[in-house]
């Protein structure tokens, strides 16, 4: 009988080796992808322009096409924020509660394994390898706290960690599986090379945007002015997005870098009130919050500094509100040193 | 057969995937799906999709911007 285990892809390297190991053991394995709306995948690099010459693909279709795998994406992006707010074991460096994550995520990969007859689950994680999540001691946890128990098998370091049951039942064989620990990448991209893929995917950081420092900052930033921690889909899309810079507690503005990001906050228009400059070429503003009627001609000043008229003696610019109407504004930009660094998210 | 369309406008990889994903789980094979987008990145995203849990892409295209793909429903794996 031909046993079945679902993988967690993050379209990383460890995990495209985690099921090739698995699928030289004539394991049958499909693919499970969480999309929390943290991913690095994709967005941004959709977004500005200057990527658009590199042809985008999502790594983790791309592994499951090089494995010959099914790959179920699964958005998980309502029930995500609870491990988001109050992780149990609290966050890494940034605003990445990786432990609570990865129990998470190994809990809806066993719904989605006893939903669709499967045996087991595999991971890519490696002994070692990140300081709070993939530690010797945090790897029962996440068997634990998930109730996946032992039919989780981690085929890259497994021989470090006790016998699971499918190396127990002998579904798999253990003398086959690997001892990978540490943060070194040598041995994974060893065995790449055995198994003849090439062009993957090494992201630095990790698999979401949790781990960026900037981008855990502007996350803060946004809970610590609306005084709960709360976020919305489009929340969290605009934070990757333009630069944020916060003249008074109550407001914030996002103005787009280049012409990729103005096209994109553009389709906020109807969500946001923006200020766009019309009497030189210039970026694109949404402005988020609450903010008075005297606050818009400051927002003006700043988005004319960025424009091409920043030097100008006056900049006209095109509020919008989301309705849809519209009103002219002649400025002076703002000059550098009053924009204040505290400002600056 | 039915022909059903799929506004995925103004959602970002990989969302739009899912949506058709979770659309095509509900047709029948044979049946047809038109997906609008407006993420470029559906033009790899979908196809690839498709390719790897046997769905056939008809067609696509972009126009005015929105980025359009026909999709055939495949028959299930055993
Ligand atoms: S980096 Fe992000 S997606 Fe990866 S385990 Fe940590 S919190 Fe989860």
């Amino acid at each position: 009988m031909q046993r079945k285990a679902v993988a967690l892809i993050s379209g990383g390297l460890d995990s495209l080796l985690a099921v090739r190991v698995m699928q030289e053991q004539g394991i049958y394995v499909e693919g499970i992808n969480f999309f929390t709306g943290f991913c690095v995948e994709g967005h941004t690099h959709a977004i500005r322009k200057k990527d658009q010459k590199k042809p985008k693909r999502n790594n983790a279709l791309w592994c499951a096409e090089q494995l010959g795998i099914k790959l179920h994406i699964i958005d998980i992006v309502e029930e995500y924020k609870d491990v988001v707010f109050n992780p149990k074991y609290g966050y890494g460096a940034n605003l990445n509660p990786c432990l609570d994550c990865k129990i998470f995520m190994v809990k809806k990969a066993k719904e989605w394994m006893e939903a669709h007859d499967f045996d087991f689950i595999i991971t890519g994680e490696v002994v070692g390898q990140r300081p709070k999540s993939q530690r010797k001691d945090t790897m029962p946890v996440v068997q634990r706290d998930s109730g996946i128990d032992d039919r989780l098998l981690r085929p890259l370091c497994a021989r470090n960690l006790p016998p699971t049951l499918p190396e127990r039942e002998g579904w798999v064989d253990r003398e086959k599986l690997y001892d990978f620990s540490g943060r070194s990448r040598k041995p994974q991209m060893a065995l790449a090379r055995q198994f003849g893929f090439e062009d993957y995917a090494q992201p630095a950081g990790g698999c979401c945007f949790l781990t960026d420092e900037q981008y855990s900052l502007k996350l803060q930033d946004l809970w610590q002015a609306r005084g709960e921690k709360r976020y919305e889909m489009d929340d969290i899309m605009l934070l990757k997005v333009g630069r944020h810079i916060r003249p008074a507690p109550e407001y914030k503005l996002i103005i787009s870098r280049e012409e990729g990001e103005g096209k994109f906050l553009q389709g906020y228009r109807k969500q946001y009130p923006s200020l766009k400059t019309t009497s030189h070429p210039g970026p694109l503003c949404l402005i988020d919050g609450d903010f008075a009627e005297e606050q818009i001609e400051q927002a003006a000043r700043i988005v004319a500094r960025y424009s091409q008229g920043k030097n100008a003696d006056k900049v006209e610019l095109e509020y919008r509100d989301t309705e849809g109407n519209t009103r002219q504004l002649k400025v002076t930009p703002l000059p550098p040193h009053e924009l204040k660094k505290e400002w600056v998210v | 057969m039915a022909h059903e369309t799929l506004d995925c406008r103004r959602l970002l990889c990989p969302m739009p995937v899912i949506r058709v994903q979770d659309r095509v789980a509900e047709l029948q094979p044979g049946d047809e799906l038109e997906a609008i987008c407006t993420d470029p990145g559906v033009m790899q995203d979908i196809p690839a999709w498709c390719r790897i849990n046997g769905h056939q892409v008809l067609e696509q295209k972009v126009e005015d911007d929105e980025y359009i793909l026909r999709i055939r429903v495949g028959e299930p794996s055993p």
